[in-house]
């Protein structure tokens, strides 16, 4: 860095040009280039979803041939997973977490520019995994869905060793942010800012942190062995060569069943920030509230093979994965009722952001007993790879990580820009997303009982109501996000000036310190620590 | 949870399952017609309402506090409403309710479970291997094989589109019968609700389910784990028929297959139209999946026969790769499953077919010379 960035460190001016975006350490620039970046995943993952929705609309086909349906169902999955919750989670983490717990920045800054510029590039060559069968010798597109199994993803073209190259680049990506937000949850808070007074989003991320840390590598090597088996003669996971296909199974699983919790963690931490704010009340029982996370998080780590019930494990195993999974229900139980009776005897306001907040505590409790259905074995036997399971992962994913990062959005908004958002627009956005979200998936419950399998293109009429229902309300869903980003523009662009401290319950309980600084902060802010009492 | 308890859970979820107008639309679990489907079916029952209830609570208990402690309402936050003696006792008393819920759910599991691994003798056993994209069933006591592929002719507002195949697998009511499952080339999953829960077919794994049909009748199901191309277009019927109409059909096939060696074997110079005719039809309970109607194939997986190299080129190498498969791909060895006239005409139809005409004609002695 030359001498003009030092100068510029201490006059807290941000530097000019494109510069400061390539070159930034600012953990306020990088926050906001992940959120941008995660924004433009979001509207891509969402047109695949479309796609997939209108050729589902009616039975036949109609849009889309198997292969390039079964390639964008991969793609939406990814896209959403890795493109847009987890950049988006990891942006409110780099903007929020030094604001909350009062240091300068991140405890490694330039980690910090690589972890955030690996992402553009492994977003460029998973839009080429999906090019590649379209160029000679391509092959066929990757028509195994996100979980990639072995047999089919060997037979796959071209395509599948640049999605193995995008997770590969995404994994490192992911454990270096999360080296860094865990050292810098560790080190950099302020005097005073002990573990039980961080505010529950920042405890959130800690976990999470740690999870990405355990799990990252063994995706990475579970999806190097699938290259070897692909091209340099091993048998990692070919029966014939003395491998096993329901190896690759366990070690996706082992990484992907904690994934949920690392999608999770993060916006439940914004609901222990906006729950207690707009009921005027300290979080309910905030240290058991913290020890269920770390129950979670631990748990989570073991039950993985709860998504492999029909592979023909032992009884006994099954057994232990079963237990293991109905158990989690105690510390989700407790974080919803945590967060319920924090609600309770308090003084609600409604603004959008606890409009999110209420309605994800429904929904996700929601995803949470059809959750324990799956989790019990012999009825998993029914249910295990039908739309029950679409509609039971995406009541979890979409108000449970989604849409508390929506909440999340809102309530960090006017501190990020400065601007009140559109209140009456975001409150016509809660509710058209809302509806059509419950619109979309909540019959796809029932088209999964009746016999519809997941990954499918085309399908018996016997199911078409449903299908149509739900194509119907992807639709309304998919458009409202117009709305969304038009809000924020609005925001951006101008708007009612937002206070330091714009929500008047934002000092209850556990708060963090972003509310102490101006709206928006300054480029450099808590360059000597605050002390906190 | 007691037994009138649990009467008066399943009639409320029953009533919201199957009450209203969508009372014609399919929206639960099938009918289940064996023990085992039917014990998992009353757990799915007892789970859902298990969940209604606690949904119910929840739902309550949060539009309560949402009406009632509004700060437009007037109402004043309760600042020590956490010290209260609930807000003490509460991080005990929640997880053991959870635990109390839990646990009655995973009793009644543990017993189900039980019997979905029962592993007693069975009086048939049936062998369900799924390929890219059909099924071939063995029954292993009777050496009876069937192939079922989709049945291509039903319009999209059929009911019955995707839902029907070529062959149905015929079976016997109040048959205690093992059903194993395996898998030639990638992961499937053959999965008839009404009768049998889900166990995936895995290449060179062999799982079991089992399952005792108890009412005659035809039920349908399809592939559940994705297998690539025609991962939809993968349907199982099953018809279950009275125990001696299955002996009937069994000696049927017997002698139809016993008749068909004898013709296979006779030393009988067969005319290019009737192999090609014949041909066709093997090849399209055989190899169509694959190699698709037009002998297009699915390259570069499933390479095209139309103007293919093996098509057109040695008639030896032909029936070779038909007789003994290709190691390594997904190409099958037709050998123990089809018979000599079987492969004849079908390497004659390859041969002749979608402009291949290479006017070569493939007698049953050629393939019996070539097994040697």
């Amino acid at each position: 860095m030359s001498t003009e960035a030092i100068h510029d460190d201490h006059h807290d001016h941000a530097p000019s040009g494109i510069g400061r975006w390539l070159f930034s350490t600012n953990h306020k620039d990088i926050g906001t280039m992940y959120l941008i970046f995660s924004l433009a995943m979001l509207f891509l993952g969402g047109a695949s979803a479309m796609l997939l929705r209108a050729e589902l609309f009616t039975p036949g086909l109609q849009l889309l041939d198997p292969d390039t349906y079964n390639n964008l169902l991969t793609n939406h999955a990814l896209l959403m997973v890795f493109g847009v919750v987890m950049p988006a989670a990891a942006g409110m983490a780099n903007w929020m977490i030094p604001l909350m717990i009062g240091a300068p920045d991140m405890a490694l800054p330039r980690l910090n520019n690589l972890s955030f510029w690996l992402l553009p590039f492994a977003a460029i060559m998973l839009m080429i995994s999906m090019a590649a069968p379209y160029f000679p010798g391509g092959g066929t597109p990757i028509n195994t869905g996100w979980t990639l199994y072995p047999p089919l993803s060997i037979q796959v073209g071209m395509g599948m060793d640049f999605a193995i190259f995008t997770l590969h680049i995404l994994g490192i990506s992911s454990i270096l942010a999360a080296i860094n937000i865990v050292t810098t949850i560790v080190n950099m808070r302020a005097p005073g800012m002990t573990w039980f007074k961080l505010p529950l989003f920042v405890w959130a991320w800690m976990l999470t942190g740690l999870l990405l840390i355990m799990i990252m590598p063994v995706l990475a090597g579970g999806v190097t062995m699938l290259l070897f088996d692909r091209h340099f003669g091993t048998a990692f996971f070919d029966a014939a060569g003395g491998g096993d296909p329901v190896l690759f199974q366990h070690l996706f699983w082992f990484f992907g069943h904690p994934e949920v919790y690392v999608l999770l963690l993060p916006s439940i931490g914004v609901l222990g920030m906006v729950v207690p704010t707009f009921s005027r009340k300290p979080l309910f029982a905030y240290k058991p509230l913290v020890y269920s996370m770390m129950m979670l998080t631990a748990l989570g780590m073991v039950v993985w093979a709860h998504h492999q019930y029909t592979v023909g494990m032992s009884q006994a195993v099954t057994t232990y994965f079963m237990i293991g999974t109905i158990l989690i229900s105690i510390p989700v139980g407790y974080m919803l009722f945590s967060f319920i009776f924090t609600m309770w005897r308090g003084a609600m306001t409604f603004e959008t952001p606890m409009l999110f907040a209420v309605a994800i505590i429904l929904m996700f409790s929601f995803a949470g007993v059809t959750g324990v259905m799956l989790a019990v074995v012999p009825a998993d036997l029914q249910y295990h790879d039908t739309y029950f399971v679409v509609a039971h992962f995406h009541y979890a994913l979409i108000p449970g990580a989604l849409f508390g990062l929506y909440a999340g959005v809102f309530y960090w908004l006017p501190k990020w820009t400065g601007h009140m958002y559109d209140e009456r627009l975001g409150k016509i956005f809660f509710w058209w997303t809302t509806i059509s979200f419950n619109l979309t998936f909540f019959v796809q419950h029932f088209s999964g009982l009746a016999g519809m399998p997941r990954r499918i293109i085309d399908y018996s009429p016997v199911f078409a109501e449903f299908n149509m229902i739900s194509s119907i309300g992807a639709f309304a869903f998919g458009l409202s996000h117009l709305l969304f980003l038009w809000i924020i523009i609005k925001t951006i662009r101008g708007g009612d000036k937002a206070a330091d401290k714009p929500w008047d319950g934002a000092q209850v309980g556990t708060p963090g310190l972003e509310w102490t600084l101006p709206s928006p902060p300054p480029f450099h802010s808590f360059s000597t620590p605050p002390l906190v009492k | 949870m007691s037994k009138r308890g649990l009467g008066w859970l399943n009639g409320l979820v029953t009533s919201v399952f199957a009450g209203g107008v969508m009372a014609d639309w399919e929206i639960n679990l099938p009918e289940p017609v064996s023990p085992v489907t039917r014990e998992i079916f009353d757990l799915h029952m007892l789970t859902a309402g298990v969940a209604l209830v606690i949904m119910i609570i929840v739902t309550a208990v949060i539009m309560y506090s949402l009406w009632k402690h509004r700060k437009s309402a007037g109402f004043e936050a309760d600042q020590h409403f956490h010290e209260s003696g609930f807000g003490k006792w509460a991080w005990v008393f929640v997880p053991v309710v959870v635990l109390g819920i839990d646990l009655s759910i995973a009793g009644k599991a543990a017993k189900v479970f039980d019997l979905v691994e029962d592993t007693t003798k069975p009086e048939l056993t049936l062998k369900v291997i799924g390929s890219q994209w059909k099924w071939t069933y063995e029954y292993l006591e009777d050496d009876i094989r069937l192939v079922a592929n989709l049945n291509r002719d039903i319009p999209e507002t059929d009911p019955l589109y995707l839902r029907d195949t070529d062959h149905r697998v015929i079976l016997p009511v109040d048959t205690r019968i093992r059903f194993l499952h395996t898998a030639t080339d990638v992961l499937h999953a053959w999965w008839v609700p009404a009768l049998a829960y889900k166990k995936d077919s895995i290449p060179g794994y062999i799982n079991e389910t089992w399952s005792i049909i108890e009412k005659e009748g035809v039920y349908r199901g399809q592939c559940a784990e994705i297998c690539g191309t025609g991962h939809a277009f993968m349907p199982i019927v099953i018809e279950a028929v009275s125990k001696e109409k299955y002996a009937a059909w069994v000696q049927d096939k017997k002698l139809a297959a016993a008749a068909a060696l004898v013709e296979a074997s006779a030393d009988k110079v067969w005319s290019k139209d009737d192999l090609m005719a014949r041909g066709q039809e093997v090849y399209a309970g055989n190899c169509l999946a694959c190699h698709q109607a037009e002998g297009q194939g699915v390259p570069p997986v499933f390479p095209a026969l139309k103007g293919g190299l093996i098509t057109t080129g040695e008639i030896a190498g032909h029936i070779d790769i038909v007789l003994n498969g290709k190691p390594g791909t997904a190409m099958a060895a037709w050998a123990a499953q089809l018979n000599d006239l079987e492969i004849a005409a079908v390497v004659t139809y390859e041969r002749n077919a979608w402009g291949n005409d290479t006017g070569d004609v493939v007698q049953p002695a050629d393939i019996k010379a070539a097994r040697k």
